[in-house]
């Protein structure tokens, strides 16, 4: 593969540049051609008639070919009329073949400016949230509407459907969830005995794991590992099932998408976010007695009973009365998203991305509406 | 030297788990011809395309492709050969997050070490040679039909101007006008680019209108090879309702006419 000899040697005769070339005109040795090639197109100038001889061309490609070709026809645009020779015929059809392509100039797409992209990105961002809360709402609907549907004929429900995903979702889950909520419940109660204890007040980080893993952080966590293992599946699946065609086939045999696909997968979170909150929260409640006792001295005993004084029904009830409507934000989400995919891998991987940071977005706002709501009613 | 066949296999067995798939199969492919490999939907004929390129292991035998036999080879000689052979998968494999023009570029801008400029230039020059206009380099392959995203693979399996070109299924998919027009394309760039061409095909009219040698794969084993003659003589039953079927038989009629 090696060249032998100089790929473009120049020599000045009367005003005449004459240019052999050899060794090997092909793709490795593009770059050098196109710098030798660019020289002589420079060194016309001087000269009135030129001509380059391939004869040395042991090798030749489709590169060499055009860069043959981009030299000649910068030559002829200078004015002169350059000659080839020395050229097989086999080589003299590739060249041919590179005569009609890029007449041309190469344009690479305009780089618009900084200041107006950015603004545009900003326009189209909040279009866009825009949109979003049409698509969720639209989901929202049209899950509602096969949802009367199936009452009305309850025959029709994917019973089978919504029993594997409910073991995917709900109990395969159970082991991680116990798990983080365990270490959540934990962190939390020896964080609150840690500070209390400078006031003596050690007996009210009791008070605070309880209250605050029933009302809040129990579902809030709960909901954001769903969203991040469950509704990113949805979403990859049901996009998957979208490039393939599949969402189509089943629409054009007469199903609907929503029924079959959808629906047993919202239903399906809207039963697993309170089982796994409930779990999750009695975790959570067990690793917090566990680090009071062993860090703060405090025996189980005494932090059940502290803990009977400290929390209420009411606090039980608000955490898990806000359990599903997680469940069915981060499937409206996640199904909508799934939805969007297109063709490519690249738009499956965004909305793969976009559903769990939206859904896990919304839980949060979901949250905080509760927060209010329960507040005002006295909860 | 020059009649050293550029792929020659011995002996190759290839299988999954306790199912042959090849079973001591022999094939040389000479230089500068179109192979079509024609065989049983399920057959064997991707598992012997993939074999020879490295993507499957083998149980058995030895393959060598331009004098390389791949079980041996440095990481730098693999490199070095797989410079040199393209390849168009069936359902095309373009990347779907580059534009047209980047999935050609790609080969070039991972081996080679050339101006923007040049790359441009020589994408386009590819898309010329298949058939596309500048108008589609900036194009999506989502937004390409089938015949064009055949149009872009090949490209860009000639990106780097191999020796060898392995084709999976070109014409699947194509209507029959698009199938022949790529099929007169594969011939005249095999023409101008003195390719080798290895063939994987279902298309009968391919395999009369441009393959200089036809191997028929059945039973894990090349059963005939050689041209449409050879082809119409063997004795392999498989062969024979092959070509001599309902639908093969129509067109060797219509190819009779027409040699007469």
């Amino acid at each position: 593969m090696a060249s032998d000899g100089a790929l473009l040697t120049a020599k000045f005769e009367d005003g005449r540049l004459e240019l052999a070339a050899g060794g090997s005109w092909t793709a490795p040795h593009a770059a050098e051609i196109e710098a030798l090639v660019d020289r002589a197109a420079a060194d016309l100038g001087r000269a009135k008639a030129v001509s380059i001889d391939m004869r040395g061309v042991r090798e030749f490609d489709t590169f060499g070919a055009w860069l043959l070709e981009r030299l000649t026809r910068q030559w002829r645009s200078a004015g002169a009329s350059p000659a080839v020779v020395g050229m097989p015929e086999h080589d003299r059809t590739l060249l041919k073949e590179m005569s009609g392509v890029n007449l041309e100039p190469v344009v690479s797409p305009a780089q618009p400016n900084p200041i107006v992209s950015a603004l545009a990105a900003l326009g189209s961002g909040v279009a866009g949230f825009g949109r979003d809360l049409g698509t969720f709402a639209n989901m929202l609907g049209a899950i509602g509407v096969a949802a009367v549907r199936v009452l009305a004929r309850p025959r029709e429900f994917r019973f089978t459907s919504a029993v594997n995903q409910f073991d995917r979702v709900c109990w395969q889950a159970v082991p991680i969830i116990l798990l983080i909520t365990f270490l959540i419940g934990a962190i939390i109660a020896q964080q609150g005995i840690f500070h209390f204890r400078k006031f003596g007040a050690e007996m009210y980080a009791v008070d605070l794991v309880g209250i605050l893993i029933l009302r809040e952080v129990g579902v809030l966590i709960v909901a954001i590992m769903v969203a991040g293992r469950s509704g990113s599946s949805y979403t990859a699946e049901l996009g998957s099932m979208m490039m393939r065609e599949e969402v189509d086939a089943l629409r054009t045999m007469g199903f609907d998408p929503v029924e079959v696909l959808i629906l047993p997968r919202v239903l399906v979170l809207i039963i697993a976010l309170p089982v796994l909150t409930f779990l999750g929260s009695m975790a959570a409640l067990y690793g917090g007695g566990l680090v009071a006792w062993l860090y703060g001295g405090m025996s189980p005993e005494i932090y059940i009973s502290r803990l009977e004084e400290a929390i209420s029904l009411t606090h039980f009830k608000v955490g898990m009365v806000k359990a599903p409507f997680m469940g069915l934000v981060i499937g409206v989400v996640a199904c909508a998203e799934g939805l969007l995919v297109k063709g490519s891998a690249e738009s499956l991987g965004l909305q793969t991305t976009a559903s769990v940071v939206k859904s896990i977005f919304l839980v949060i706002v979901l949250d905080g509406l509760f927060a209010i709501f329960f507040a005002s009613i006295g909860m | 030297m020059k009649d050293k066949p550029v792929i020659s296999i011995k002996d190759l067995v290839v299988g999954f788990g306790d199912q042959t798939v090849l079973d001591h199969l022999s094939l040389d492919v000479r230089k500068g011809e179109i192979l079509g490999v024609v065989g049983k939907s399920g057959g064997g004929k991707s598992v012997l395309l993939r074999t020879i390129i490295g993507l499957l292991p083998k149980w058995h035998g030895k393959i060598e492709v331009l004098g390389t036999d791949l079980d041996n080879a440095t990481e730098q000689e693999r490199r070095a050969l797989e410079r040199r052979w393209g390849v168009l998968f069936q359902q095309g494999a373009l990347f779907s997050s580059l534009t047209v023009r980047q999935n050609v570029q790609f080969p070039m801008r991972e081996n080679l070490e050339i101006s923007q400029r040049l790359m441009d230039e020589m994408a386009l020059a590819k898309l010329d040679m298949v058939g596309l206009t500048p108008v589609d380099a900036d194009k999506y392959p989502a937004e390409l039909s089938g015949g064009m995203t055949k149009r872009v693979a090949l490209a860009r399996a000639l990106a780097l101007d191999p020796e060898i070109v392995f084709l999976d299924e070109p014409t699947s998919g194509l209507d029959p006008i698009a199938a022949g027009d790529f099929d007169a394309l594969i011939k005249t760039l095999q023409g101008t680019l003195g390719l080798t061409v290895y063939m994987n095909t279902h298309d009968l009219e391919s395999l009369y209108a441009v393959c200089d040698r036809i191997a028929a794969l059945a039973d894990g084993r090349i059963v005939a090879l050689g041209s449409m003659e050879t082809m119409l003589e063997c004795t392999h039953p498989w062969v024979q309702t092959y070509f001599q079927g309902k639908r093969g038989g129509m067109l060797t009629k219509r190819i009779g006419q027409l040699v007469d």
